[in-house]
């Protein structure tokens, strides 16, 4: 079972070194423990597109999808037998990180 | 009982049933008159009850095999009913979900209680709780909430979160909240204490449960005390001891006296249960023990709520102005929790500060849900007269 973890955070590119550090001991750890898939920090909201390609000519819009006072500035996939091994990691991925998380279940294959 | 027996095939279920006739009998005969054919009435009245109660627990013994569909899981290694149950009762209670989810989900899966029962004990729409209750269910599939007991190390913390939904649903039993309900409800608080006593079955040694399983009975012993009959709430102090329920309290105190006897330091809720011991033996509370065992408690939880609790006992002990002293301390903290206000109120009476305990009563009143309660403090209030308006009573 696949989870996305979703960092949230309301400022812009806010991390610090000291954040770093622990997010890098972190990520070891998910990679030693086999839960490791993918992980990546995200530009600001700001600079991103939202693309409609559904009509002949796709449609590109400037900024996010959706306007809010707080957004994903960054995200983990790891994998974990249940939810119960998901949040018990990732409460220490929230304090490595420094940040509150949103833990969200990918679809799997029915 | 034979006749339901044989039609039932089940002693138990019919003994059960019959039980339950004879009941209803004693309480209808008297009022609709004793029936043309009183044997044939009391089999047909225990069949009845005798398919209520299949039906009841085969949707329950259904609910719990519908819970394992939502896992693929690999068979139980151990088929044990009581571990089954444990494991549903830590899904339904589990961090994840909301409390509200919880609740409804502890009430249907493990209580057997029906949607509709569910909605109007919260008082919200069948169709609100139907769709909460499957939101929940997706959740627990879809995020992969685990059907097993958790590990030694997370046990104290999950235990809590179960016992925190078995409070909830006493609490919202033993003080109904609402225009519209009863004062009491003992479908949830009968229920709370079912909870109760399974998972004080489930988990023997745990103390906190104990604690809990205590608590609920020695509060609910002085369930039919605590109302009067013109449906106003009863200060414990003025209580008819008289209708507390002595199975119950010798109950609770035989497991007070157990997790006594076990000389670990107690928890929140076997502090709660030794404080409802204390109020429940003898003629009177010892206001004394009363104050040490909310001493112990501030220790563990210091929160306003619980230093309420102590300055109420506090005046008891040491004088009204004392307590009175401490309650106003948490102002800040409470003014918006309408037993702050009522203990300051009744403090402020017995003083003979008639306009201020006016005052606080009003602010009491204003806030609190409870039927019973809004009916007794408003008597309360048109007892103090306000002091200058030069009427006497």
């Amino acid at each position: 079972m696949q989870y996305l973890i979703n960092v949230i955070d309301y400022r812009s590119e806010s991390g610090t070194a000291e954040e770093a550090v622990a997010i890098d001991a972190f990520n070891k750890k998910l990679i030693a423990g086999g839960h490791w898939v993918f992980a990546a920090g995200l530009a600001d909201p700001t600079v991103s597109t939202v693309i409609d390609g559904r009509g002949d000519e796709p449609v590109f819009t400037d900024g996010p999808f959706v306007e809010a006072k707080e957004w994903a500035a960054g995200f983990w996939i790891i994998d974990a037998p249940d939810l119960d091994v998901a949040l018990k990691l990732m409460c220490e991925g929230s304090k490595a990180c420094n940040r509150r998380l949103e833990v969200r279940p990918l679809l799997s294959d029915p | 009982m034979a006749t339901t027996a044989r039609r039932f095939g089940n002693l138990d279920t019919a003994e059960d049933a019959a039980a339950e006739a004879f009941a209803i009998a004693t309480e209808r005969w008297p009022v609709d008159g004793i029936p043309p054919n009183p044997g044939a009435w009391l089999t047909t009245t225990a069949s009845r009850k005798a398919i209520d109660r299949i039906r009841r627990e085969s949707s329950r013994d259904a609910r719990h095999t519908e819970a394992k569909l939502l896992y693929d899981a690999e068979p139980d290694p151990v088929g044990v009913i009581d571990d089954d149950r444990l494991r549903l009762l830590f899904i339904c209670c589990h961090p994840a979900l909301s409390m509200e989810a919880r609740v409804a989900l502890t009430l249907r899966m493990i209580g057997g209680l029906s949607v509709p029962e569910i909605a109007r004990a919260f008082l919200v729409q069948d169709t609100t709780m139907g769709a909460r209750i499957t939101r929940a269910k997706a959740k627990i599939a879809a995020a992969q909430i685990p059907y097993r007991v958790p590990a030694a190390e997370d046990l104290p913390g999950r235990v809590s979160g179960v016992l925190a939904v078995v409070f909830l649903i006493f609490n919202e039993g033993y003080l109904a909240s609402g225009p519209d309900t009863a004062p009491v409800r003992e479908e949830l608080t009968g229920e709370a204490i079912r909870l109760a006593r399974l998972l004080h079955g489930l988990l023997p040694d745990d103390g906190e449960v104990t604690g809990m399983l205590a608590m609920l009975l020695l509060t609910d012993a002085r369930r039919s005390a605590r109302v009067s009959s013109a449906r106003e709430l009863v200060p414990l102090a003025e209580q008819d001891r008289g209708l507390w329920d002595v199975a119950q309290i010798s109950e609770g105190h035989a497991l007070v006296r157990e997790r006594l006897a076990s000389k670990v330091a107690p928890g929140r809720y076997q502090l709660l249960a030794a404080i409802n011991a204390v109020h429940t033996d003898g003629d009177a509370t010892d206001w004394t023990q009363v104050v040490a065992l909310y001493d112990q408690l501030v220790r563990l939880d210091g929160s306003p709520i619980v230093r309420l609790n102590r300055a109420i006992a506090v005046g008891e002990r040491d004088g009204l102005e004392a307590g009175l002293a401490l309650i106003d301390d948490l102002d800040s903290a409470l003014s918006g929790y309408h037993a702050y206000h009522a203990a300051r109120a009744h403090l402020l009476r017995r003083l003979g500060r008639d306009t201020a305990a006016r005052d606080a009563y009003d602010a009491a009143i204003s806030l609190a849900g409870n039927t019973a309660e809004i009916a007794f403090l408003t008597r309360r209030r048109d007892q103090a007269r306000p002091e200058d308006n030069g009427r006497c009573g």
